[in-house]
């Protein structure tokens, strides 16, 4: 089961979910490289597990095919695929020791002696001492290492990780992140893991799929999807974005829009949605890409910035940073993340301020689509 | 991170530690005493005297008086044995059977019946709304010679292969060891369904897919996962159809014959007909004794101490 021959891509076709009328995952195409680490992102509800779960087996596909290596195995029950699953709650058999829930693949398939193979695997994941344990003898954490043992143990072609950190608390999830990435390097399998904490994807994934509605809304690296999100959903789901909605008055190698009374610009590379004269266009720019300058100061601003005018209404110190909340004629309330590496005293709530940004850190959006998606799901995640 | 330095103390004025008062700490024995009186009442107060009968000697004309004869206990188990071995052969028997029986539906209501699951449960306790001697009885008309249950095993020749095991005889059922067994079996159930049902029930459906996850077959989930997890299911519905049944003469005495009579009918008859009060004591002190220590081996054997 060790051999890692090219092209073992898990490669999902048309492949859909629907229970009676409700279509949990429409159809969808989604090819994993194999030896990536690779995130299904998304709300609860969005079908991220569903996918992984007739990956799994588990769930049966409606339509559709799901192949690994070339070989299809749609119709293949659980038990006959060559991947392993951690699952959410962890699943341990309670009626076995560590050393026996870890043994139980291996087991299954005749492999006798079994001792060195689950020593060095405890070893992996660090539990050595826990062998002879029962799973309720074990903290969260390492019930969670027990898991991934479990499966890693049979070398599975890919392994599956349903939300296997939910249940730690938010340090212990930290460390896991970083525990599990070095585990992926270290044995080089492919991983794909279902969370719907998009800094847990960003961390740990090299490739995530943003799913919404049992569809997947974008896919690509973390940092590309971060930086150039195609929809209001991705926008607003992976970290916060300012999008402002304007009327384009020219476009060119630069799109020039009106919003707010003002005038925005962004590179036309930069903009997924089509462009006329007149029509409506979202812009997007990531809080952090802001700075604030007080309305007394706005002269030393340099030309060329797109610049929006509007006055604090909230402000929240947060140690690295401070988050402020402007009101402006540009938008509902928008977002800016100043670094705090000199106290400004000026910029208080009240304040009349200009903000200001390289135009370049400006991304366009379709204005047809809601300008709020998946934003409540982001507080839920958080 | 590591932190050296220690915390400074913080002052704390000594909290004053309220006792509570004695009529608090009273209350959890107020709460345990009408349990208590009633077992000493109804449980140690009976096993006491009937203790000591069973060292009497006398009649009933000239009155019983303790006179430490242990010689019963010896006396009703040389007379009497065969009817101890029978009993725990019939109990034995249908507690397996109850165990091959309830296991599947207890199976399927805990993990297949869905929304039918309440009802089926109602169904298995539905017997109970009928008194249990109405339901043996009924029992004697199913059975009957010439009935068509009879038939039917008659014309599938099954009775000749029951008769030719000893379980019935020519071609009659009632009044065989099979239907003394099948009554017990049939009023036995519900005690096998109801524990094993929420001993399955308590199983987490993830493991079965985690096992099926990891290359075990569906018949492997079970002998591996699903039925070590049902364990503490098993042992209690075993305990509650033997124990009770080891004792039972209500399914000998309808349905059985002289030859199939159990030990609790011996014991029965001892204390109601015969009126010797000292070996029917005895009997049921020997009776009490040896499932305490069946069950205790049982419970060892089986080690689901900490499954439970």
């Amino acid at each position: 089961m060790t051999q890692q021959q090219t092209g073992g891509d898990v490669r999902l076709t048309g492949i859909s979910k629907t229970y009676g009328s409700f279509a949990a995952v429409k159809p969808l195409d989604l090819t994993v490289p194999q030896g990536s680490f690779f995130a299904l992102l998304g709300a609860s509800g969005c079908g991220k597990t569903t996918t992984l779960r007739m990956i799994a087996g588990l769930e049966e596909a409606t339509t559709g095919t799901v192949s690994l290596g070339g070989r299809d195995i749609t119709g293949l029950p659980p038990y006959k695929r060559p991947v392993n699953t951690v699952f959410q709650s962890y699943a341990l058999f309670p009626h076995l020791d560590i050393t026996e829930n870890v043994a139980f693949g291996l087991r299954r398939r005749g492999i006798k002696s079994v001792r060195k193979q689950v020593d060095e695997m405890l070893e992996l994941v660090q539990l050595g001492d826990f062998a002879k344990r029962k799973p309720h003898q074990l903290s969260g954490g390492q019930q969670q290492r027990v898991a991934v043992a479990r499966a890693l143990i049979n070398h599975p072609q890919v392994l599956l990780l349903d939300e296997p950190l939910g249940a730690l608390d938010l340090k212990l999830r930290r460390q896991m992140q970083l525990e599990l990435k070095r585990i992926q390097t270290e044995v080089g399998i492919t991983f794909i893991h279902v969370t719907h904490d998009q800094e847990e994807a960003m961390t740990m994934a090299d490739t995530v799929a943003v799913m919404n509605g049992g569809r997947v809304e974008q896919l690509g690296a973390p940092a590309d999807l971060y930086e150039n999100p195609r929809t209001t959903f991705v926008a607003n789901f992976l970290g916060t974005s300012n999008l402002i909605e304007g009327e384009v008055v020219s476009a060119g190698t630069e799109i020039v829009v009106a919003a707010g009374g003002g005038k925005l610009r962004l590179p036309t590379d930069r903009c997924t949605a089509p462009t006329t004269n007149g029509g409506k266009l979202l812009l997007g720019v990531r809080p952090e890409k802001i700075s604030l300058a007080h309305a007394d100061d706005a002269d030393a601003i340099a030309d060329g910035r797109n610049r929006v005018t509007g006055r604090i209404v909230d402000s929240s110190f947060i140690g690295v940073s401070t988050q402020y909340v402007v009101e402006s004629p540009a938008g509902k309330a928008l977002h800016v993340y100043e670094q705090n590496v000199e106290r400004r005293a000026g910029l208080v709530v009240g304040a009349e301020v200009v903000l200001h940004w390289n135009p370049a850190h400006t991304f366009g959006l379709d204005a047809a689509q809601d300008i709020d998606a998946g934003v409540e799901t982001v507080e839920d995640a958080a | 991170m590591t932190i050296t330095e220690e915390a400074p103390p913080v002052p704390v004025a000594e909290p004053e530690i309220r006792r509570p008062s004695t009529r608090k700490r009273l209350v959890p024995y107020w709460l345990l005493l009408p349990g208590i009186l009633w077992l000493l009442v109804f449980f140690a107060l009976p096993l006491v005297y009937q203790a000591s009968t069973s060292v009497q000697t006398g009649s009933l004309e000239k009155g019983f008086e303790v006179t430490w004869h242990f010689q019963t206990y010896w006396d009703a188990l040389t007379d009497y044995y065969p009817q101890f071995i029978r009993s725990l052969l019939y109990a034995g028997t249908a507690t397996l059977l109850c165990l091959l029986l309830g296991y599947p539906l207890a199976y399927l209501i805990a993990f297949k019946a869905g929304r039918w699951r309440n009802v089926v449960l109602v169904l298995v306790i539905a017997p109970f709304f009928t008194s249990f001697l109405i339901r043996t009885l009924a029992w004697k008309t199913i059975l009957a010679d010439g009935g068509a249950v009879v038939d039917v095993l008659n014309t599938l020749h099954v009775l000749d292969v029951t008769s030719w095991l000893g379980w019935t005889e020519s071609n009659r059922v009632l009044a065989t060891p099979m239907a003394v067994v099948c009554g017990l079996t049939y009023n036995f159930l519900p005690f096998m369904i109801l524990p094993l049902y929420t001993s399955l029930e308590r199983i987490d459906g993830r493991l079965h897919e985690a096992a099926g996850d990891l290359y075990a077959t569906p018949a492997t989930t079970f002998r591996k996962v699903t039925f070590p997890l049902s364990m503490p299911g098993v042992v209690s519905g075993t305990l509650l159809t033997f124990i009770p049944a080891s004792g039972d003469y209500v399914n000998a005495e309808l349905l059985g014959s002289t030859d199939t009579k159990m030990v609790g009918s011996v014991i029965q008859t001892q204390f109601l007909r015969v009126l010797d009060y000292p070996t029917a004591a005895a009997l049921s002190f020997i009776l009490m004794a040896v499932v305490l220590i069946m069950v205790t081996v049982y419970i060892r054997r089986s080690g689901t101490e900490d499954l439970v």
